[in-house]
């Protein structure tokens, strides 16, 4: 069932690939013309189109993309002329030192907050975590980011408002330049978290076996701990993978409020430039991140839940 | 309609307030040229001018009146979402209600296709496609309403297979009706309930959505007054400690929690659920 999955998997990836890919023929005219405007002439489009290799056909130049990509050359940027694998490979670090910081942070967080609130169900820090909670969720991350800059720079003064970090950055300051950025990936991140593990902890609350424990005069703490958790396990843990998902997505966001180098600037940057190579190449490699991570989380379920194994 | 009164009147005052606020917003949308003290592009005085008498939230950062833009703002963002979502569920909602009733092959295609556009994140989607087919406003409408018309074709899918297995649906069938009027007659009236509630929730979505794109300079473009770019032309008076850009966010948020609040009120109404 789990090798099951990993196939489902690549073959999702390969499709994505090819919708990658292929969309690009769904322009009218092509990036030869593009790239010259109104002022190109037929000649120059022709070699344009042959240093590119868009006079092969589609099939095998979608070939020699996957080719070159597995082997780690993503082909050269339009704008610049550098290959992107170099251009990229810096920033995609960056962004995972950023969501890598925020899912340090986010997970422990959150995951106690719920636990904690269904701990005290229907009491007054319940109630606060859930009115915290549905905040969090209304409000576009952009706002969070900028009601942080004005809290903790314009006011607090202890935080910086830009994340710009070079490739040599020591740990401490790049630490302290993404502290706010971390900060809004968190809110926007541990908010869902935080509800999904209140709703599997109370759902398993419910059960008999609880009630019974109950009844026995245990301690409540060591109910949820030892005897609903371990239950609850396998909901928590997907969602606590499929909102690193999230956090790859919510990278893009937060890394232009902030100035931060990493890919998602770099992917919204070339998009207003219309570099159509890095485009592709930066989102094949979120929707591969995305891809691997929702596999993850279906995988660790059925770890965590041996029932699932025996259900189809 | 005296049914959707009497409902109304059950409506907790949650409810009441987010109808209140969206009914608000709307008069707002609507009546904006005649709110607004300036033009929506009117260059009235120089840029970043404080908050004063004349220009009540000041002026941004080519000198035109915000509080004129932010109720411009108002007509061309909640517009645009409006209008995307609405395409969105059309298409999704049809093509969704007739995979389900159909089912075969219809069904399988349709099924892999969104399971493709559903495995990429829509965020990540979206930029590719206006990557290749550049920012204007129509071509936004357009990739976001076919990126969300999955989510609504999931839905509306699951929903015509449980409502296919019917009696009625297999007595109209037998009569012999057309695809049309099974659709349409038999299967939307009783699918109605749950594609509203998710007809509110993706509008808010794609409300913030745009917001977002607009934000990060791919949405609605300049001089177009948008709340999403708002922030983003004046986001540098924050360093200042002015709030003002904050205040088109915050309009943002508001309308997504009244909406959403209306949404829980709905589900919670069609389902019977009490938590």
């Amino acid at each position: 069932m789990i090798l099951g999955r990993l196939g489902l998997g690549v073959m999702t990836l390969a499709a994505v690939s090819a919708v990658v890919f292929f969309s690009m023929a769904l322009l009218p005219g092509d990036i030869a013309q593009q790239m010259l405007g109104q002022a190109g002439t037929p000649e120059a489009v022709t070699n344009i189109r042959h240093d590119l290799g868009l006079d092969r056909p589609i099939g095998e130049r979608y070939l020699a993309w996957m080719y070159g990509i597995l082997h780690g050359d993503f082909g050269r940027s339009l704008a610049s002329g550098r290959p992107i694998a170099e251009i990229a490979r810096g920033r995609l670090m960056n962004t995972l030192f950023l969501a890598g910081f925020a899912a340090i942070v986010s997970i422990p967080l959150s995951v106690g907050l719920g636990i904690l609130a269904a701990l005290y169900r229907r009491r007054p820090a319940d109630i606060a975590i859930n009115l915290f909670t549905l905040l969090a969720i209304s409000l576009p991350e952009f706002l969070i980011a900028y009601l942080l800059i004005y809290l903790f720079t314009v006011k607090a003064r202890w935080a910086p408002s830009l994340a710009v970090v070079g490739a040599d950055s020591p740990l401490p300051e790049r630490l302290h330049k993404t502290v706010l950025p971390v900060m809004t990936l968190t809110l926007a991140v541990a908010a869902h978290m935080t509800r999904l593990t209140r709703a599997a902890i109370v759902n398993v609350l419910s059960s008999p076996y609880i009630e019974m424990a109950r009844l026995k005069g245990l301690h409540p703490w060591r109910i949820i701990v030892r005897h609903a958790l371990p239950n609850a396990l396998g909901p928590i843990v997907s969602v606590v993978v499929l909102n690193l998902a999230y956090l790859i997505v919510g990278v893009v966001v937060v890394e232009v409020v902030f100035t931060y180098p990493g890919l998602g600037q770099l992917m919204v940057d070339s998009v207003s430039k219309r570099d159509v190579p890095v485009v592709q190449a930066s989102c094949l490699i979120f929707a591969a991140t995305y891809i691997t991570l929702n596999l993850l989380a279906d995988v660790m379920s059925i770890v965590c839940d041996p029932r699932l194994l025996n259900r189809s | 309609m005296s049914r959707a009164l009497e409902l109304l009147k059950t409506a907790p005052a949650s409810a009441r307030i987010g109808m209140a606020v969206v009914a608000g917003y709307g008069v707002v949308a609507v009546l904006a040229p005649s709110l607004a003290p300036y033009g929506e592009t009117q260059i009235v005085g120089l840029e970043f001018a404080d908050w004063s008498a004349q220009h009540w939230l000041g002026t941004d950062d080519l000198g035109r009146d915000v509080l004129s833009r932010l109720l411009y703002g108002a007509r061309n963002t909640i517009g645009i979402a409006l209008l995307t979502t609405l395409i969105a569920s059309a298409l999704g909602g049809v093509t969704g209600l007739a995979a389900g009733t159909l089912r075969g092959w219809v069904d399988q295609v349709l099924g892999r296709v969104v399971d493709v556009l559903m495995a990429v994140p829509s965020l990540i989607l979206t930029l590719l496609m206006l990557a290749i087919f550049g920012t204007s406003i129509f071509s936004m409408i357009a990739i976001i309403a076919v990126i969300e018309s999955t989510r609504i074709f999931r839905l509306a899918r699951s929903l015509a297979l449980g409502i296919g297995m019917l009696d009625y649906v297999t007595t109209a069938r037998l009569r012999g009706e057309g695809l049309t009027w099974i659709i349409f007659c038999e299967v939307l009236p009783n699918a109605a309930a749950p594609l509203i509630a998710e007809f509110g929730l993706r509008f808010c979505f794609v409300f913030l959505f745009i917001a977002t794109l607009s934000f990060l300079g791919l949405g609605i473009q300049p001089p177009t007054a948008d709340w999403g770019s708002m922030v983003r032309d004046n986001a540098t008076l924050i360093a200042y400690g002015q709030m003002s850009p904050l205040i088109p966010a915050g309009a943002i948020a508001l309308l997504t929690m009244a909406v959403n609040v209306i949404v829980d009120w709905l589900v919670h109404q069609s389902s019977g659920l009490k938590e």
